[in-house]
């Protein structure tokens, strides 16, 4: 009895989570659409996740590139497809590592960015001080946020891969010796319209995620530092997992 | 700066502020049970109440931070229990709020914090004009100018409770709250603090309501005081009768005395 008591407990915690979530996720989202806009905000908040997550997506993709060129290399070398090495880079980068691992990147730097300035923002009595001044919360904190997010992301993901592609280009070409006109040429050969965007697109889900994660926690995050730092780590954590989720969804939505 | 009184056109004979039977729970805790209270307009109401008793709970279910499990609120006549959105966004306009801890915007120098509510609110007033008018109400709390490109964190904590001051009468409101206005100060910043809270509230004629459990600060800021006691209000009056209430809870309290009908639950180590 007392586990079949633990499990409707948890089963029942679960679904208020998952209620709360969806509740806040529609509230922002309805606030995206009113005015009023508060476009510095929204401006600002492009420069901190685009601008300057530049140089940890970037290193991010040059080395992963470079370690897919060797990698590719030293497995297609055992049956003499070494030529295809170009092309594996490249839908690699554009497909699946590009937003993937960006997104990775982005939630450790901005998801736990976001949690921690609103955690404290509401632990500090500043989110019900912009209440007192006529200020919408959401609009001011949420909206700006989730509207970066989802249009940075992409941008820098589009970023990621030209870096990714460029890592694996220098490797084939400086290392294993190929000829860097015919690399070139075979990873546009065999690269659609369809490779890149599906991944932009990825990237866009998964900026709106990792943005809707640092807020909701941080939002909602209570008792003081303790309760920041717990909302630090959930948005992080819970933004990390649902990317690995939606990644597999959105894959299979575009090339099943 | 000496600010003009706001236009009193509203009928006076509706209280300015009118709670009916307002309760508010957190789980099995019962934090208000049945608050009555009219404040005037004008006035000036301190209430005053152990930690825990819920004062705060009070003002946030006032400014709809929290929703009241039961009872009305009104503000001007107006029922403001349950509304949102936009509504509650212009009742707001009507208000500002002194917080315990000033709960200034980190991420904003201080000129930007006073003048929030200018630029951000109905008012909409351009930077360079909201500029003027917050150096000049730093002005009017004892602040030179050279403060206002400051970052919060950069000042005393008098200094971010003056700037605090500041933000809540910039945009000249008809009701302004104060929360603990005093604690954290050494006694003379206090009385700074609460000189400043008196002259302010009259220049405005602005209808306050105060919470602290500084006897000090009270008797120099309140029209009238109400003590707050297990959710209820256990006795509202003007000032001058708060020595001969005869309350003892009253007494106990104003006295700050250990024994008496108020028991602090301690238990053995």
């Amino acid at each position: 009895m007392n586990f079949l008591s633990a499990i409707g407990r948890a089963t029942l915690t679960f679904l208020e989570a998952a209620g709360r979530l969806a509740l806040f996720t529609f509230t922002a989202l309805a606030h995206c659409l009113r005015p009023p806009f508060y476009f510095r905000h929204i401006g600002r908040q492009m420069v901190e996740i685009g601008f300057y997550s530049l140089p940890v997506v970037g290193l991010t993709a040059v080395f992963t590139g470079m370690v897919l060129a060797l990698q590719s290399y030293s497995g297609f070398s055992r049956f003499s497809a070494e030529s295809a090495i170009a092309t594996v880079v490249v839908l690699s980068i554009t497909r699946e590592l590009g937003p993937v691992l960006a997104g990775l990147m982005v939630a450790g730097r901005i998801g736990a960015a976001m949690a921690a300035e609103l955690g404290t923002m509401r632990v500090t009595e500043q989110v019900d001080a912009l209440t007192t001044l006529s200020t919408n919360p959401y609009k001011y904190l949420v909206v700006p946020r989730l509207i970066a997010g989802t249009t940075m992301l992409p941008i820098l993901v589009l970023v990621a891969d030209i870096i990714g592609v460029f890592g694996g280009y220098l490797v084939a070409v400086y290392r294993l010796g190929f000829n860097a006109s015919s690399y070139i040429n075979n990873s546009w050969q065999y690269l659609e319209f369809m490779d890149v965007v599906s991944g932009l697109v990825k990237a866009a889900c998964f900026g709106f995620v990792i943005s809707l994660m640092g807020c909701y926690h941080g939002y909602n995050s209570r008792g003081g530092a303790q309760g920041v730092g717990a909302a630090t780590t959930n948005a992080v954590v819970s933004a990390s997992i649902l990317i690995l989720v939606l990644n597999y969804l959105l894959t299979g939505i575009f090339f099943s | 700066m000496t600010m003009a009184p706001l236009e009193l056109t509203q009928d006076m004979d509706v209280p300015k502020i009118s709670l009916k039977g307002v309760k508010k729970a957190f789980g099995s805790k019962v934090v208000l049970d049945g608050i009555d209270l009219d404040i005037r307009r004008g006035e000036s109401i301190v209430i005053i109440g152990g930690s825990g008793t819920g004062k705060s709970v009070l003002l946030k279910s006032i400014l709809g931070i929290l929703q009241p499990d039961a009872g009305t609120i009104r503000i001007d006549g107006e029922d403001t229990t349950h509304i949102g959105g936009r509504d509650r966004e212009r009742a707001m306009a009507k208000f500002g709020m002194l917080f315990q801890g000033a709960a200034l915007f980190d991420s904003l120098p201080v000129w930007e914090n006073v003048a929030f509510g200018l630029i951000q609110g109905a008012q909409r007033l351009g930077r360079k004009e909201a500029k003027e008018r917050a150096i000049a109400t730093l002005g009017a709390v004892g602040l030179s100018p050279d403060v206002a490109d400051l970052s919060p964190s950069e000042l005393s904590g008098g200094m971010q409770k003056r700037v605090g001051l500041a933000r809540a009468i910039c945009t000249r409101p008809e009701i302004i709250f104060f929360d603990e206005p005093t604690t954290g100060l050494d006694p003379i910043m206090a009385d700074v603090i609460n000189d400043l809270i008196v002259k302010c509230v009259k220049d405005l004629g602005a209808t306050a309501l105060s919470i602290t459990h500084d006897m000090a600060s009270a008797r120099k800021i309140a029209d009238r005081i109400a003590m707050l006691y297990k959710g209820k209000l256990i006795w509202v009056g003007p000032v001058s009768e708060i020595d001969n209430s005869g309350n003892e809870y009253v007494d106990q309290f104003i006295h700050g005395r250990a024994d008496g009908p108020i028991q602090m639950q301690i238990r053995a180590f």
